[in-house]
C-alpha cells in the first residue's frame, strides 16, 4: 500500500502540473492531430480518387496513423516527465525520498497512458468526423494492438531515461528524436516485405512491425492475425527486460560517478 | 543506537580523491556541524549519507540501517533541505507538500500540512505556485518539506542562506525546538558560524575530502586560542599544513 500511494504521489504531481499549465495540455494533444490532418487528408484524395484497393489503403494510412501515435505519445509521456523533473531541478528531492525507481518508473508509466489516451482522443474524433474512419472498428484486437503500442513507448522511453543518466539533461534531443528515427523500421504504412531484405531483420526485432502487419491483416480479412500479435507480445517482454537491466545498470552508475547530482548539467 | 555511524568512508572520482577516509557518528538529540570551505567533500559527504552517491569504501549506517543494502528504509526516517535543489515552480505550495506527504507515507496529512503552514507562516502562500515566491519563502516550503514526516534524522544543506535575519533566526528557533522535542539529529552543513555556534552541538571541519579537526564549538575555539568560530574556521581554511 505504501508503494502505490508513493506511486500516486508522482501521479497527482504530474496531474497538478498539468493543471496549472494549458499549454501543455494542448501539446498533448497537438501534435497527433496535426498528424492525422495531413495523413487524413491524403488518404481521403487517394481513396477519393481511385477505388478498390486504393481505399483499403488509404484506410490504413490512417490508422497507421493513429496507432504509430501510441507509441510516439507512450514514450513523450515517459521521457517529457522525467524531462519535468530535471527542469524543475526536483530530482534531488525525489531521489532522497523513500520513492523506488521501480516506483518513479511506474507513476512515469501511469502518466504517459494517461497523456496517450488525452492526446489521441481528439484525433479519434476528428478521424470519425472527416474521414469516417472509426478505430474501434477493428473491434476487441485494437485493445491489443493498443497496449503492445504502449509497452513499445515504454521500453523505448527507458533507454533513453538511461541515456539521460549517463549524459545529462544535455541528451534531451534524444527524448524527441530516438522514436521519430525508428519510423521507417515500424512498417507504419508498408509491409515489411517493402524493405530492403538487409533491412527485413531489424524490422522483424520491433515489435511495432508485427502490430502493423496485424493492424493491416484485420483490415483485409477482417480477422485476428494472432501469431504476429503474439510475436509483437514476446518481442515487447524481451525489450523491456532489456530496457530495465540497461535501466538499473545506468542508475547503479550514475550513485557511482555522481551523475544523479549532476544530472541537470 | 547513533543516528549516523561513519567508518572509513572513502569516495574517489577517476581524477579526484573527493572524500579521504573519514569516519564519525551523530547521536539522536545532537547536531553536528559540517563545516569547510568550497570542495572541501561537505556536499559529497552529505551526498553519500543520503544515497545519492555509493562509496568507493568504507560503511554508513543510518539509524540502524545499513546504507549499502537497506537505504529505503532509512530514508523513510530521515529528510533532507537545500537550497540548492528546488520544488516544481508550477504547483502550488500546498500540491508541493501534498506529493511530498505521499511520498513519506505520511498519515493525517491535512493535518500535518495545517501544522506545517503556521509553522512557517505559510498559510497565506498555500494556494501561491512555488516559483512564485521569494527566495526566503521557497527555503520555507523547502523546510518544511524536510519536517513533513517527522524525521529522526535531518540533514540541512544551508537552511538559513537567502533568510533575512528575523526569518534565520526564527528558523534556527524552529530547528532547535524540533531538535528538542522530537529527539531528532541534525547534521547541518552551514557557511554562517554565528549559526554553527548557536546551534551546534559538535563540529567537524573538513578539508580536501578530509576531517582536520572535530569537537564542539567553544572547545575549538578555546583551542585555537580565537574569539569566533569564523575565526577558526579562516584560520583552519588558510593554513597551508593542514
Amino acid at each position: 500500500m505504501k508503494s502505490l500511494r508513493r506511486i500516486w504521489g508522482m501521479v497527482y504531481r504530474h496531474a497538478a502540473m498539468y493543471r496549472h499549465s494549458w499549454p501543455r495540455l494542448v501539446e498533448i494533444a497537438y501534435w497527433p492531430t496535426l498528424e492525422l490532418l495531413i495523413w487524413g487528408f491524403t488518404a481521403q484524395y487517394f481513396g477519393q480518387a481511385h477505388a478498390g484497393p486504393r481505399v483499403m489503403a488509404a484506410v490504413a494510412l490512417i490508422a497507421g496513423t493513429l496507432l504509430w501515435e501510441i507509441m510516439l505519445r507512450a514514450q513523450l509521456g515517459v521521457t517529457m516527465s522525467f524531462l519535468e523533473e530535471i527542469w524543475s531541478r526536483n530530482l534531488g528531492h525525489l531521489f532522497v525520498s523513500p520513492l523506488r525507481p521501480a516506483e518513479l518508473l511506474a507513476a512515469l508509466a501511469v502518466v504517459s497512458g494517461i497523456r496517450t489516451v488525452v492526446g489521441l482522443f481528439p484525433a479519434t474524433i476528428i478521424a470519425y468526423l472527416l474521414y469516417s474512419y472509426n478505430v474501434f472498428a477493428l473491434g476487441p484486437v485494437m485493445l491489443l494492438f493498443f497496449l503492445n503500442l504502449l509497452v513499445m513507448g515504454w521500453w523505448v522511453a527507458l533507454g533513453i531515461v538511461s541515456l539521460l543518466f549517463r549524459y545529462g539533461a544535455g541528451a534531451e534531443a534524444l527524448a524527441w528524436t530516438i522514436a521519430f528515427g525508428v519510423t521507417p523500421l515500424a512498417c507504419v504504412y508498408y509491409p515489411i516485405s517493402a524493405l530492403p531484405a538487409w533491412l527485413q531483420p531489424a524490422a522483424q526485432a520491433l515489435p511495432a512491425a508485427h502490430i502493423f502487419e496485424g493492424m493491416r491483416a484485420a483490415l483485409t480479412t477482417h480477422a485476428t492475425d494472432w501469431p504476429q500479435l503474439a510475436l509483437a507480445a514476446a518481442l515487447n517482454a524481451g525489450w523491456a527486460l532489456a530496457a530495465i537491466a540497461v535501466f538499473a545498470a545506468e542508475f547503479r552508475r550514475a550513485r557511482i560517478c555522481g551523475a544523479l547530482i549532476a544530472i541537470g548539467e | 543506537m547513533e543516528a549516523i555511524r561513519v567508518e572509513n568512508l572513502i569516495k574517489r572520482y577517476p581524477h579526484t580523491l573527493a572524500v579521504d577516509d573519514i569516519s564519525f557518528t551523530l547521536a539522536p538529540g545532537k547536531i553536528l556541524g559540517l563545516l569547510g570551505g568550497n570542495g572541501a567533500g561537505k556536499t559529497t559527504t552529505i551526498s553519500l549519507l543520503l544515497g545519492l552517491l555509493t562509496p568507493t569504501s568504507g560503511r554508513i549506517t543510518v539509524l540502524g540501517h545499513n546504507m549499502a543494502h537497506n537505504r529505503f528504509a532509512a530514508l523513510a526516517r530521515m529528510n533532507f533541505s537545500s537550497p540548492y535543489i528546488a520544488l516544481p515552480a508550477r504547483l502550488t505550495v500546498q500540491e508541493n507538500l501534498t506529493v511530498y506527504g505521499h511520498l513519506y507515507n505520511v498519515p493525517n496529512l491535512k493535518r500535518r500540512l495545517t501544522e506545517l503552514a503556521e509553522q512557517f507562516h505559510l498559510t497565506p502562500l498555500l494556494s501561491r505556485p512555488a516559483g512564485e515566491l521569494s527566495a526566503g519563502q521557497k527555503i520555507r516550503v523547502v523546510l518544511a518539506k524536510s519536517l513533513i514526516n517527522q524525521p529522526e534524522l535531518l540533514l540541512l544543506d544551508e537552511p538559513t542562506a537567502s533568510l533575512d535575519p528575523d526569518t534565520g533566526d526564527y528558523v534556527r528557533g524552529v530547528l532547535e525546538e524540533y531538535r528538542r522535542t522530537h529527539n531528532a539529529a541534525i547534521l547541518l552543513a552551514s557557511h554562517n558560524m554565528a549559526e554553527v555556534e548557536r546551534l551546534c552541538d559538535d563540529v567537524l571541519i573538513m578539508k580536501t575530502g578530509k576531517i582536520v579537526d572535530r569537537g564542539p564549538p567553544e572547545e575549538l575555539i578555546a583551542r585555537y586560542g580565537l574569539e569566533n568560530m569564523e575565526q577558526v574556521f579562516l584560520d583552519i581554511a588558510r593554513s597551508e599544513s593542514l
